[in-house]
């Protein structure tokens, strides 16, 4: 099972990419675990610089953009 | 952006808006209580919904909307990562707040990510300083609530000083090297972008517009600014051509589409000539029209929905500042709950101690988002100087209580006492330095 981690420290923006996540994954019908990181250290060991960011297992895929579900669903297929 | 999660919200602030907008305080006061700081919270909010709604903040969110989408953060970060020339870092720090802090809820982050694994302790803490100053809102807010010169001392004030900050802070830690975490950064990748020089005409359209539309009536009636002031419409309306001329030539909008909304716009200028506002009214929802509507055109969509988010997010926060403001302080000339003896008495006039005391309040208090200024001008108009009020405004929404702890977290106590305290003396340095003029 893959776990999505979103980052950001909790504002508006990272709910929505959340939000997102949830709605791709059903789409994809995948179980996936899903992890909100809020603290600014963690947020940093992952390489991101501007959030919200989407990382899968560790891996740092996207900063800075609250993606659409299509777009995740695209991410997270591989 | 989906209609049917937004429409609530929409037709809230509309209501709220025109309730707002038309509120008959004076009709209402004598047959209520005469006497109550509740109405000049009521006259507050009316005014701001008056001077300051249409002209000055939809245009600002529009503009703010515009920069997180059209602006390439990756862009600006690259000469803040770890591999940047330290001088230009200094300076990039100093001035990108404008394009990168259009959220206050990316500041820290930002800085935690220039600090650990960026250009290190000396940019950051200029970008930590200036930041949250020097974004497009806080700026057009400040300049037309509480006049351009303080506007201007704000920027100019952040920019200067976080550099004299940043610089300072490396001075006194230069001997801790940072042992740097070990995933480099991993920058966020440059989209392709349109040319610099189209991005800028698109920019200086919209701010021309912004400008001009809230040109201030001079005192004297002669001269360069009179002359402006007075044909301030037609000049806002040549910008207004210029950004749909934009939009035809770069963002693949419909000639068509243009003219739709040129048209009412003129019709009713020409038909209200005394009545700005409608046009302008008109003119501004014709263009939300045409950004959301092109259904297949992403980066427009995405433009409206930015500008949606900010103007969703800060109105409220902005609603219950200027009432909250309006009951404590009153308008300027009359008195809130807080007496006016005790605000000269505390932060009157331009000695050290009331500016020492405007700073360090302003690093303890959190303001949220643009709420300082509405306070600001209640102080003011209480009897607050204006060398305590600039320093306030620059010590204020870089530093509070809650983001002090935060930063701790980020870079350890030691640094962070250093880091606050130079924040309140640089303050205080520049509202004794302000308050001479």
């Amino acid at each position: 099972m893959k776990t999505i981690q979103i980052l950001g420290t909790g504002c508006k923006k990272c709910a929505d990419l959340a939000t997102n996540v949830k709605q791709a994954a059903a789409d994809l019908g995948l179980v996936v675990q899903i992890e909100k990181i809020t603290d600014i250290n963690q947020i940093i060991t992952f390489g991101c610089m501007t959030t919200p960011a989407l990382a899968v297992d560790g891996q740092l895929l996207s900063q800075g953009k609250v993606l659409k579900a299509v777009q995740i669903a695209e991410l997270i297929k591989k | 952006m989906q209609w049917s999660r937004e429409w609530r919200s929409l037709v809230t602030f509309i209501g709220v808006f025109i309730v707002c907008y038309y509120l008959p305080v004076e009709a209402l006061q004598p047959m209520l209580w005469s006497c109550s700081p509740l109405w000049e919270a009521l006259y507050l909010v009316r005014w701001y919904a008056q001077e300051h709604v249409l002209l000055c903040l939809i245009p600002a969110f529009l503009i703010a909307g515009a920069v997180s989408v059209f602006i390439s953060q990756a862009s600006v970060m690259k000469y803040l990562g770890p591999k940047a020339n330290k001088f230009l870092a200094y300076a990039v720090a100093s001035v990108s707040g404008t394009v990168l802090a259009v959220c206050s809820c990316t500041i820290l982050p930002l800085f935690a990510g220039i600090y650990r694994m960026g250009a290190g302790l000396g940019p950051a803490s200029a970008f930590l300083y200036a930041g949250p100053a020097i974004n497009i809102l806080a700026i057009v807010l400040t300049a037309t609530v509480l006049g351009p010169q303080m506007g201007i001392a704000r920027a100019v004030g952040a920019v200067v000083f976080s550099i004299v900050i940043g610089l300072l802070m490396h001075l006194f830690f230069r001997k801790e090297e940072l042992a740097k975490v070990a995933a480099a950064a991993a920058l966020p990748e440059p989209e392709v972008a349109r040319p610099l020089w189209k991005v800028a005409i698109y920019f200086a359209s919209m701010v021309g517009i912004l400008v001009f539309a809230n040109w201030g009536k001079p005192q004297q009636m002669e001269g360069v600014w009179s002359v402006i002031w007075m044909n301030k419409w037609l000049i806002t309306g040549g910008f207004a051509a210029l950004l749909g001329q934009c939009l035809v030539w770069w963002f693949c909008v419909k000639g068509s589409a243009i003219y739709g909304v040129a048209i009412p716009v003129l019709f009713l200028t020409f038909l209200f000539p005394d009545q700005p506002q409608m046009a302008f009214v008109v003119g501004v929802f014709g263009l939300c029209l045409v950004l959301t509507t092109r259904k297949d055109n992403d980066e427009l969509q995405e433009w409206f929905d930015n500008s949606w988010d900010f103007a969703k997010k800060i109105l409220p926060l902005l609603f219950y500042g200027v009432l909250i403001a309006g009951l404590l302080l009153g308008r300027p000339g009359h008195e809130g709950l807080i007496p006016s003896g005790w605000i000269v008495s505390l932060v009157g006039g331009n000695g050290l101690s009331a500016n020492l005391m405007a700073s360090v309040l302003g690093a303890f208090m959190y303001f949220a988002t643009l709420t300082e200024v509405p306070i600001l001008q209640g102080l003011i108009g209480a009897g607050m100087g204006k060398g305590p009020a600039l320093a306030l405004l620059l010590a204020g929404p870089a530093l509070s209580l809650p983001n002090m702890l935060v930063i701790r977290s980020v870079m350890g106590t030691k640094k962070t006492v250093v880091f606050v305290s130079l924040v309140v003396v640089m303050a205080t340095l520049s509202g004794l330095i302000y308050g001479m003029f």
